[in-house]
Parts: structure tokens; C-alpha cells; sequence
């Protein structure tokens, strides 16, 4: 994630997040251990990520099952401390950020994946929306209503469903109020996590399109997780690839999928089902589990293009070519 | 069908129509014959309750000597007892004080309860460790007993009945509501308050608790038959209520000895009694059925 | 994809005919026409509701409490609407097998794997504990688990997502069924083990030709899997034929519109489809699509048009069909 062409001697911009070398354990209990005993083993979740998100950016957080997208998120929103390395808002750990005050709360909101889940069930829409805009004090009470009409319009919504109860809204229906609840603080950053899986491809292509025109006309920031290159790539400027814990492969979306550089890259662009192209040759084998990360490169017990020395070093992300930057000993693509 | 262009205006079409409200809330009589035939019931006896002096024939503690003990007749429907009072009266009467002692006692063994059981299920750790200690002491003795150690301290009286019904209560209620309280806490929309750095209190106050209020009203419902049925028995035991107060389980003492020859006096009650006890239940079972899945379960 | 339009000696292994489905008050299949012939593939596909999931279901006879009006032709049994439940519980696992979306709530908690697997083996082919064992150990190779004698005592919570459905897939092919419904087998699992597991059940229906119907949402994961696709709306056919006939040449304004909502890598402009699928108390009685259709005629709502061949030069059932009053 480089900076755009500057002016030279322009003070350089910092970027809104910045994770440096963040990791994130979690002592579980070792598996097979005897009944009374204590013994732990250090599941490393989050393994040396390192990540820069500049404003107004839209950065989609691709992984599968076990890649740690979902504590990172959690460290990005302040919800869990880094064992590890410096997770930083705006120069400052997040922590502190969250700690001093309501402004982090209101700059940085989230999407649930589980978005009838995030709505408390005994309230009504209004409320929902309303407790935001009470909280951070973004609109006096005269108006409010007013406000609520206009978040609700926003996001497509009839004016009368501030009436009605989560219970009595469609999936799709919720996912736009729990939007429309992220937006009622007026954050600068918008958090998502799989905001649209799950969904018939009538009502993503709704939402998606709907995200997209309020990330450009209100020039959010969005840090989008998704599974989806497809979502990926239509919402999405800049991508970062996790594998296992760690960040394999950052860069413009259409440049990591149109010539991906690591190989992992380059197998989930290959699965990714296209129109009448043969099935892929899949990935061998399941993924590890975190518990046991493999020796040197995370990736080498499936990488169909291992090297011998690809088992003894542990690639961290380096820079690769303009904006791009690949944690690979031999990368596919020289950028 | 519009043409979206990347420059499209920033509203989407809206959403599909709302779904209109329940269809279903008005079929729930159709739907559980037992639970409408059960709440006319006990409807009737609240009716009987309120209006107690327009719908007895008699006052309740009249004495008449000239009648005692005399089987059911036109003039006494339910015949008299061995102070000649109308049993009819006495019945309807009775279920006044057994509908203010349930509700009452219940009333103040939910709100112990609900006290508790937050305190302790949001507290966690050892302070949760020692409330549900605390809890599991109580719970072991059932009701009864302990109500009639509550009624030693306080001595007898229909206040005394439900201060100490009330108490006994508190145990099975602050165990419910700490259940509720803590798959409450772990639900998406609490983190989601917190979130947004409200602070925890305040989250408790306007997230938890009208998420724990309804499961402990649908509780109060289904426990008053509780209620009613401990201060029969500690009336009945002789430590509950005072003669010549119209209650169910005095009046089912009273006609213990009379049994043989006297039937009416013991039966009544004890048939009113039991009536009321078993359309309590199935109220109560048919609201829990009703409501509480809609709350588990995820539409 | 090979074309198989031309091989009309060989009837079709299954045949549904008007296949209805009302549950209460609700039409959730209406008047379904479908052919599969032998040893194909064919993909259901539409969005929810459209009553996909329960076209299988209904196949296997395990629909409940519904009323079901048509019938459902197997080769070599006839009408499975006409069986008795006895007859049907010998076809399950012999003629006809299932696997499901989630596998880990579709195993038994309680018995290790290879114990399920042995169990299916012994009833269906009334082999002995020894030998059951035996062929359990050659089916778990076959659908790729690595240590197969070491995972039969393992319980499913303890296998992966991957593993799960690589156990199911060899409870379903136990009794080398002829027809295998796969019900959405790998939208639970990711994208990477997706591939794997689409890859295996294909290789092994193909090996045993077998036939094999898909439900899914995913049309490019259909294209690249299946021989055949029917798409559904509402629990309407709207079009069915040929993979390729489908999605390349699509004559009906929903595979149209369904097409343009996928996001292939690459695609950067999208266009929102307009409303939702109509509650089951506002459904038209004709195409159930009329209410979102930008090519609905006025008759469209009233009367349901029959799913007509597309090419009036076309052969059999398994040409390529749409039912549409103003195709486009």
C-alpha cells in the first residue's frame, strides 16, 4: 500500500490504520491433554501482520477458515489487545483511542456478518438508529426523527420501518438497517465483515451496489472481509490475502488477481468458479491448523511451486513492484 | 428495469414490501382449545375474586347455628360448615385471598429474584461463584419448608403468608433470570452497544434488561399456581392464615375431622382449590409455548 | 461438457412430471417439469424460495407433512409417489442417495464415522461386521481421506469441514446408488476444499454412471460442474436444457437477470435487480416472475405459460426449454 504520487516536499499522510508485526495468541488448552491438567499451547491466531490502511481507501481482507481475518478485525475495532506488535489508529494504539472517549466509537463502525444478531430483538428500528445518534449527539432531539427518516431512505428502506420490529424484516431488510445503524455515527470508517455472504445474488448485487455508491459519495474508508474475489473485486480497490495467521499479499485487487504473486493468491483466484472454465485443479490437502503452523513458510506443505528452502525461512511481507507487496521467497509474479 | 451506471443516484429501489403484522395472533384461542377453556377459567375465578360481595349469597364468616353443617341444598349450594357458614361464599371469598397472596408473593419473590439473579449473572467470577452458592442454599429447601421457617420468624397473617411465600420464591427466580442474563450477554447486539462505547450500565439498562423482563413475566405467569398451592398448604398446616379467614387450605383443615360425614366442607375448597391450580398450569404453559420459542429462536 | 441432446435412445433415469407441492396454504413447487437422463449431471439453481432444496427432498420422499400432487419417474420403479414407505426405504441408499449442506449437522454426533459408514454398508448390502468394515476402509480412500483406517474411530466434530463431507459423500455412494442428490454440498465449506469436493463427487458418479442432480445458487460453479441446468424461480421452472444453451443463449428475463448479478473477478459494474420474490399470499397465479419482469406482458400474470421447447427442430426433454409468454 504505497502513497499516491506527491508533491514533493508535501508532509507525508498518515495512513488511518497501521498494524505492525500485530499478533495475536490465544492460550488453549493442548488437545489430547490428561483431565486435570493445565497444559496450554499458544494457538497464534494473528502471526506478524502487517498492514497500512490509507484514507479513503477500500481495502478488501480476503481468507478462508483458520486465516485469522475475524481477530483481526476485532483488533482493528479495539475489541481485543495485540499479544503482540503495534496496532495503530491515526498514530495512536488503538487501545488508547478507544479508551479516550467516544470519537474512535463514532470514526470506526461495524457491520456484523450476523447482522440480525447485532440488533437487540425488542427494539424497534427507530430505536436501533436512534441510540447512535442519541449517544454521539449527531443530531438534536427535534431532529432526530427527521434524521432516522433520511438514514432509512438512504439505504433503501420504507419510512415506516422505524415501526417495525427486526423479527418482521427480511434478511436482506436487515442487513440495510444494520447499515444504516454504521452510518448513523457519521464514521469515517466503515468495518465489515462478510456483510453480504449469504445472501441470494439479487439482494448482494442491491447491498453491493448500495455500499459502493456510499463509500464514493461519502468517501468512506471500508475495510471489507470477504471470501468473495468476485465482491472483492467490484468493491474493493486494494486487497490483502491472509493465510494462517498472516498477510501474504497486499496490492491494487485488479493487479493481485489479474497476475498474482504468491502462490496461495494464485490457487484462490484459480478456485474461484468461472463461467465454463474446467474445475481447477484444487489445493492439496486441508489447511494446517494454527496450532501447529508449519516449519519455515506457512504456505509450503501445499505450495504447488515449493522450494527446498521454502521449509527453513518464514517470508515476511516485503515490498514487490508499485503498491504491491508479497510475503513469497519466489514469487510467481515480479510485478 | 433501470440501467445502473457506476454514477447511479445513491438510493436504491426500496426494499420489498414489509410483512404485515402476525396473521397467527388471533388463532392462538383456535389453536389450543385447552388454553382457552383454561383461561376462561381462570378468568372467571378473578371475576369471582373482584367482584366477591356482589357474587356470594352470604357473608363469609355469618355464623348461623341454626344450619350447621348441612349438605348442599338450594339455599346453600355447597353446603354449610360447623359454624354454619355458607361454604359457597366462603370458596368465592377464598379465591380473592388466593389470588392476592399468589400474585403478591410472586411479585416480590421476581423482584428478589431479578435482583439477584442480575447481580449475578453479570457479575462473574468469584462474586458470581458465591451468589449461585448462595442461590443453590436456598434452592435446596423446597418452598414449603422454608417458607414455614419465614413464617416462624414473622408469625402468622396473610401479610406474613405472602412476605414469606415471596422469599421462598426468590431462589427459582434468581436462578431463571441469571440464565437469561448470561445468554443475554454473550448475544451480537450487546458487543454491538458496546461498540459503540456505551458504557456498561447503560447497556445492561437498555439491552439486558428488557431481554430478561420478558422471559421473568412469562415465569411470573406460570409460578403463581406455585404460590397459591404453598400458602393452601401452610394454611391448611395451620401456621398460614387465621381462622375465620375464607381460605382455601383453612377451610380444607377445618373439614379434615369431618370428613366421614361432613364431606362438602373438606371437598369444596379442595376442589376449587385444584381447579384453579391446574387452569393456572395450563395458562401458564400455553404463554411459555407461545412466547418463549419466538424469543430463542432466530426467524 | 460433452452434448448429450442427441442421446434420446437412452430414456431419461428420472422424469418429473407437474411435480406440486403445497405446504398449508403456501404452493412451493408449482407444476415442475424435469428430465435427467442417464449418467448426467443436472444443476437446480435459482435464489431462496425457489423451492430447489425441496425438488430433492420430494425426490427422496422425505418432504413430511406436504401435500404433492404429480408424479416423480425413476427408471425401473415408476411413480416414487406411488411407493409405499417400505419400498421407498429400500431404494434410499441403493437407487437414490442424499448428501446435504452441512455435513456436520447431517452425521451423528454420537458414533464415529467409519461406524455410520459400516452400519449403511450392512444394511444395504448385508455384508458382516468384518467385511462392512473392510469396504469402509476402501470407500473412505476412495473419496480421499488420508489414513483411513486411522479416521473410522474418529467423530465427526473432530474432523474438518472438508473431511465431513468426504465422509457423507462415501455414506452416499455405499450402495452405488444410481442417482445422487446433492444438496448445496459445499456452500458451507471454503472455497478452496469447495473445488475438492465438487471435483470428488463428480469423478465418482461419473466412475459408476451414476447420475447426479446439483442444487445450487452458484451458476459459474453450475457451468463448470454440470451437464444440464434448470433454473428456478419461485418454485417455477423458467428455463431448463444444456449448460451451455442455458447460460450462453438464455432466452427467459430471469436467467438474465440472474446472470448479471454474478460477479465474476473483473466485473465492475452491476446492476441491481429491482423488489423481492412475492410472499406466498401475494404469488400471481401465472409466472410467478411477472411481478419483476421488465418484458411482462399483461397476460403474464394470469396465465402461467408451459415450458416449451426453444427450437421447434428440438428433439426431446432434454432440449433446451423456457417457459416464457415473451422470451427475449
Amino acid at each position: 500500500m504505497t502513497l499516491p504520487p506527491q508533491a514533493p516536499n508535501a508532509p507525508p499522510v498518515q495512513p488511518i490504520f497501521e498494524l505492525i508485526e500485530v499478533e495475536q495468541v490465544f492460550e488453549v488448552p493442548k488437545p489430547g491433554r490428561p483431565l486435570f491438567s493445565r497444559d496450554t499451547v499458544g494457538l497464534r491466531a494473528l502471526d506478524g501482520v502487517r498492514l497500512s490502511i490509507r484514507k479513503g481507501t477500500s481495502l478488501a481482507i480476503v481468507g478462508e477458515s483458520g486465516s485469522g481475518k475475524s481477530t483481526l478485525l476485532r483488533v482493528l475495532l479495539g475489541l481485543d489487545k495485540p499479544s503482540g506488535g503495534r496496532a495503530l489508529y491515526r498514530g495512536k494504539p488503538i487501545g488508547e483511542a478507544r479508551a479516550q472517549g467516544t470519537d474512535f466509537a463514532r470514526d470506526v463502525a461495524m457491520v456484523y456478518q450476523d447482522a440480525r444478531g447485532s440488533l437487540d430483538p425488542r427494539m424497534t428500528i427507530g430505536a436501533i438508529l436512534a441510540e447512535p445518534l442519541r449517544h454521539f449527539n449527531i443530531v438534536p432531539p427535534e431532529g432526530e426523527a427527521q434524521r432516522i427518516a433520511h438514514l432509512l431512505d438512504r439505504v433503501g428502506l420504507p419510512v415506516d420501518a422505524a415501526e417495525r420490529f427486526p423479527s418482521g424484516l427480511s434478511g436482506g431488510q436487515v442487513r440495510r438497517v444494520a447499515i444504516a445503524r454504521a452510518l448513523a455515527s457519521e464514521p469515517s470508517v466503515l468495518v465489515a465483515d462478510e456483510a453480504v455472504s449469504g445472501l441470494d445474488v439479487s439482494t448482494q448485487a442491491q447491498l453491493l451496489t448500495l455500499l459502493q455508491s456510499l463509500q464514493r459519495d461519502m468517501g468512506l474508508t471500508l475495510a471489507f472481509i470477504t471470501h468473495d474475489l468476485g465482491v472483492a473485486s467490484y468493491l474493493c480497490e486494494e486487497i490483502a490475502i491472509m493465510y494462517l495467521g498472516r498477510i501474504v499479499e497486499t496490492g491494487p485487487t485488479d493487479a493481485v488477481l489479474n497476475a498474482p504473486a504468491h502462490p496461495y493468491s494464485a490457487a484462490l483466484r484459480a478456485a474461484a468458479p468461472q463461467f465454463f472454465e474446467p474445475l481447477s485443479e484444487p489445493l492439496p490437502g486441508e489447511i494446517p491448523s494454527p496450532l501447529d503452523l508449519p516449519k519455515g513458510c506457512r504456505f509450503s506443505t501445499r505450495c504447488p511451486v515449493a522450494q527446498s528452502d521454502c521449509q527453513s525461512k518464514d517470508p515476511q511481507l516485503g515490498k514487490l513492484g508499485s503498491g504491491r507487496a508479497v510475503a513469497c521467497i519466489h514469487p510467481i509474479t515480479q510485478a | 428495469m433501470s440501467i445502473q451506471t457506476p454514477e447511479a443516484p445513491t438510493t436504491l429501489p426500496p426494499a420489498a414490501p414489509l410483512d404485515t403484522a402476525n396473521r397467527s395472533r388471533r388463532s392462538v384461542f383456535v389453536r389450543r382449545p385447552f388454553f382457552t377453556i383454561a383461561l376462561i377459567v381462570a378468568v372467571a375465578y378473578l371475576v369471582a375474586a373482584i367482584f366477591a360481595p356482589q357474587v356470594a349469597p352470604f357473608d363469609p364468616v355469618q355464623q348461623d347455628f341454626n344450619v350447621m353443617m348441612q349438605p348442599p341444598t338450594a339455599a346453600h349450594l355447597f353446603g354449610t360448615d360447623s359454624y354454619g357458614q355458607d361454604i359457597l361464599s366462603r370458596v368465592i371469598y377464598g379465591a380473592r385471598f388466593a389470588l392476592i397472596i399468589g400474585i403478591f408473593a410472586v411479585l416480590i419473590g421476581a423482584a428478589g429474584g431479578l435482583v439477584i439473579g442480575l447481580a449475578a449473572g453479570l457479575s462473574g467470577g468469584g462474586s458470581e461463584w458465591a451468589l449461585m452458592r448462595l442461590i443453590d442454599a436456598i434452592l435446596a429447601l423446597p418452598s414449603l419448608i422454608l417458607a414455614v421457617a419465614f413464617i416462624a420468624i414473622l408469625g402468622q397473617g396473610v401479610d406474613k403468608v405472602v412476605i414469606a411465600v415471596g422469599l421462598s420464591m426468590i431462589g427459582p427466580f434468581a436462578r431463571t433470570v441469571r440464565g437469561d442474563v448470561l445468554q443475554v450477554r454473550v448475544q451480537l447486539f450487546i458487543e454491538a452497544a458496546q461498540l459503540m462505547s456505551i458504557p456498561y450500565l447503560r447497556v445492561v439498562w437498555r439491552h439486558v434488561l428488557p431481554n430478561v423482563i420478558f422471559p421473568l413475566a412469562v415465569q411470573v405467569t406460570i409460578r403463581i399456581s406455585e404460590a397459591i398451592l404453598v400458602s393452601s398448604s401452610l394454611s391448611f398446616l395451620g401456621i398460614g392464615v387465621t381462622p375465620p379467614t375464607p381460605d382455601w387450605g383453612l377451610m380444607i383443615a377445618e373439614g379434615r375431622d369431618f370428613v366421614s360425614f361432613a364431606p362438602w366442607m373438606s371437598a369444596m375448597p379442595g376442589f376449587a382449590l385444584a381447579l384453579l391450580l391446574i387452569a393456572l398450569t395450563i395458562v401458564g404453559d400455553g404463554i411459555r409455548e407461545e412466547f418463549d420459542p419466538k424469543l430463542r429462536k432466530d426467524p | 461438457m460433452t452434448e448429450r441432446m442427441t442421446d434420446v435412445a437412452l430414456p431419461p433415469v428420472l422424469t418429473l412430471r407437474d411435480l406440486t407441492v403445497h405446504r398449508g396454504a403456501a404452493k412451493i413447487l408449482d407444476r415442475v417439469n424435469l428430465s435427467l437422463g442417464q449418467g448426467e449431471t443436472l444443476a437446480l439453481v435459482g435464489e431462496s424460495g425457489a423451492g430447489k432444496s425441496t425438488i430433492a427432498v420430494a425426490i427422496m420422499r422425505l418432504l413430511g407433512n406436504a401435500k404433492i400432487d404429480g408424479t416423480i419417474e425413476l427408471a425401473g420403479e415408476g411413480d416414487l409417489l406411488a411407493l409405499t414407505e417400505r419400498q421407498m426405504v429400500k431404494l434410499r441408499g441403493q437407487r437414490l442417495s442424499m448428501i446435504f449442506q452441512d455435513a456436520g449437522a447431517a452425521l451423528n454426533p454420537s458414533y464415529t464415522v467409519g461406524r455410520q459408514l459400516s452400519t449403511t454398508l450392512r444394511r444395504i448390502q448385508g455384508l458382516s461386521k468384518d467385511a462392512a468394515r473392510e469396504r469402509a476402509v476402501e470407500l473412505f480412500t476412495s473419496v480421499g481421506i488420508n489414513d483411513p483406517e486411522g479416521r473410522m474411530s474418529a467423530f465427526p466434530h473432530q474432523l474438518s469441514g472438508g473431511m465431513q463431507q468426504r465422509v457423507m459423500v462415501a455414506i452416499a455412494l455405499a450402495g452405488s446408488p444410481d442417482l445422487l442428490l446433492a444438496d448445496e454440498p459445499t456452500s458451507a465449506l471454503d472455497v478452496t476444499i469447495q473445488a475438492q469436493i465438487v471435483r470428488l463427487i463428480l469423478t465418482l458418479t461419473r466412475e459408476r454412471g451414476a447420475s447426479c442432480i446439483f442444487v445450487l445458487h452458484d451458476l459459474a460453479l453450475a457451468s463448470q460442474s454440470c451437464d444440464r441446468i434448470a433454473v428456478l424461480y419461485a418454485g417455477q421452472v423458467v428455463e431448463s436444457g444444456p449448460a451451455h444453451d442455458v447460460l450462453e443463449h438464455h432466452r427467459h428475463p430471469y436467467t438474465q437477470q440472474l446472470k448479471s448479478c454474478v460477479l465474476e473477478i473483473g466485473t465492475k459494474t452491476l446492476t441491481a435487480p429491482e423488489g423481492t420474490v412475492p410472499s406466498h399470499a401475494q404469488m400471481p397465479p401465472g409466472c410467478r416472475f411477472s411481478t419483476r419482469c421488465p418484458r411482462a406482458l399483461p397476460r403474464c400474470a394470469g396465465e402461467a405459460p408451459p415450458l416449451v421447447p426453444v427450437r421447434s427442430t428440438a428433439a426431446g426433454p432434454l432440449d433446451h426449454h423456457i417457459a416464457c409468454w415473451n422470451p427475449e
